[in-house]
């Protein structure tokens, strides 16, 4: 991470160390959000996660790794083998082969682990973008989730170890730790919060949940980078000074599970833009 | 190689509607890397499209347009199908050229 | 001149053909101005320099060169601006940012049914002047709008 950066964040922890602002006057609050959307309107028409997405494609569909196979032919994301539309609106769900809950990008990273031959433990290495490098899952990621593009939210809930991932999140959630006693809730948990001028959604309602999962798959302007929901929640952790997370950890699927079914029934518009 | 340019150009009566995503850091020159080493300046300095063959518009760029370039023209005169020709050259020498077709609104 | 003669010999902006040409002598690079990239404008330092280097010092206020821009950038460094100029026959767009270090962006001459229009996408220092400059006719018609920006986009 380059320094401007960490000393942005450590602004970030500053910020959050001070407490989150509360409501701002309601006029002045309107006119500066009003402004923000109507270009982020601007942004989203032509969004660079779009490069990205091509990118991921290239590389669903390339024989690669040491087994020289390819995604498309051997990856099933839930909906059957090499198939890619309404996959990313369907996870975080329970997958039969491996008894187990993943979302979306562990489940990438299962295939190209097992059906590839790439080395988890190398993929978990640097799992982020940074200014010089796209993780491959991270351009898989955004691929799958544009094949989601205009379809509906439906994390599903049947399985009893899809309702397990869901209650596991929705306590890690309010759970509060750390040196600051953060939780999830204390940025996100009411309505009308935010940091300098970004509103923060409130995750636990069924129409604020929508802001994360719409955001992530999301090109984010500070640094030009392409960042994945696994990046948001683990840095989450990292701001309220959490011990980090694994990669592709339960944790983080179990997070993600409960933010994707709050969510459920809302249009999934395709891979978002953020600050 | 550079990736492939996003390109869409979608007819509005007769103007084509030209957009065009590019895959470039346009690296200012003044940035530093993890280990304070100034990472040198790289960027597109030219573009140009061509509509059924014909230049319509060519454009000099400086490190203030943003990483992963954006850009919007519009073209009277076009018809569905026209090919639009997008190309760029940076300041290390690399170029790329991508290719659609204009598509009826 | 070394980048010149490199994109030349790339055959890039001037087709292979002149590409050709300059190799054998035919013609001298400062023929090609459609492939040049013009190294005083993007170098100048000020606003006054960069005008003249692009052949457009003082410019006549117009209102028929609109500029669509945020009045708050949510983040400098991807400030999407949209340009326009209404003036008849304008061949030439030029945008700088008063404030950044080096005032030229972008510039862009139009031709073959081309409407004197673009957006693009900009990094911005710091609150500045977004100013475009149209030019028609051998005249420069120029307009600006402020950009408040908040979280700077050159450096982090």
């Amino acid at each position: 991470m380059s320094r401007p950066a960490r000393s942005i964040m450590a602004l970030t922890a500053l910020a959050l160390a001070a407490g989150v602002h509360g409501q701002q006057p309601p006029a002045a609050k309107d006119r500066v959000t009003a402004d923000f959307e109507k270009f982020r309107a601007v942004l989203e028409e032509d969004n660079p996660a779009e490069l990205f997405e091509a990118k991921g494609e290239e590389l669903w569909k390339a024989k690669r790794g040491p087994k020289k196979a390819s995604l498309a032919e051997t990856c099933d994301l839930g909906m059957g083998v090499g198939v890619v539309k309404g996959a990313y609106v369907r996870t975080p769900r329970y997958y039969p082969d491996v008894d187990r809950v993943m979302d979306i990008e562990r489940r990438i990273v299962h295939c190209m682990v097992t059906y590839q031959g790439f080395s988890e433990k190398e993929l978990a290495k640097k799992p982020f973008s940074s200014l010089d490098r796209t993780p491959d899952p991270v351009s898989l990621v955004t691929y799958v989730a544009g094949g989601s593009r205009g379809m509906k939210i439906a994390v599903p809930q049947k399985h009893p170890k899809e309702r397990e991932a869901y209650a596991i999140g929705a306590e890690i959630f309010a759970v509060r730790a750390g040196p600051w006693d953060f939780s999830c809730t204390t940025c996100h948990g009411e309505d009308g919060k935010r940091i300098r001028t970004q509103n923060l959604p409130n995750l636990a309602t069924h129409d604020g949940s929508l802001k994360a999962y719409q955001g992530w798959p999301g090109y984010r302007m500070t640094g030009g980078v392409m960042h994945t929901l696994q990046w948001r929640m683990n840095d989450c952790f990292r701001q309220q000074r959490f011990p980090e997370p694994g990669y592709v950890s339960d944790s983080i699927t179990a997070l993600l599970a409960y933010l994707g079914a709050t969510a459920n029934g809302h249009v999934y518009k395709g891979p978002g833009i953020k600050r | 190689m550079a990736d492939p340019m996003k390109i869409r150009a979608r007819l509005k009566g007769d103007t084509a509607d030209i957009r065009v995503l590019m895959s470039h850091p346009m690296e200012t020159g003044q940035r530093k890397d993890a280990a304070g080493k100034l990472v040198p300046a790289h960027y597109i300095q030219n573009i140009s499209i061509t509509l059924a063959g014909k230049t319509v518009v060519e454009g000099q760029l400086n490190t203030a347009v943003s990483r992963n370039p954006v850009f919007g023209f519009k073209v009277k005169g076009a018809k569905a199908g026209d090919k639009v020709v997008i190309h760029w050259v940076d300041t290390n020498g690399d170029q790329r050229t991508d290719e659609t077709t204009v598509t009826a609104g | 001149m070394d980048h010149l003669r490199r994109m030349l010999l790339k055959g890039a902006g001037a087709s292979g053909a002149l590409a050709v040409a300059l190799a054998a002598g035919l013609l001298r690079p400062s023929r090609v101005l459609a492939a040049e990239w013009n190294k005083a404008a993007f170098g100048a330092a000020s606003v006054p320099d960069a005008l003249k280097a692009v052949g457009a010092s003082g410019p006549a206020d117009s209102k028929d060169v609109a500029i669509k821009a945020p009045d708050i950038a949510e983040n400098g460094a991807v400030v999407p601006v949209e340009v326009d100029s209404r003036i008849p026959g304008t061949t030439e767009i030029a945008v700088l940012v008063d404030k950044n270090p080096l005032p030229l962006a972008a510039s862009f001459t139009f031709s073959n049914g081309a409407l004197p229009s673009v957006a693009l996408r900009l990094k911005m220092g710091k609150t500045s002047n977004v100013r475009v400059i149209a030019k028609a006719g051998g005249k420069s018609y120029a307009t600006a709008k402020e950009v408040k920006v908040t979280i700077g986009g050159c450096g982090g």
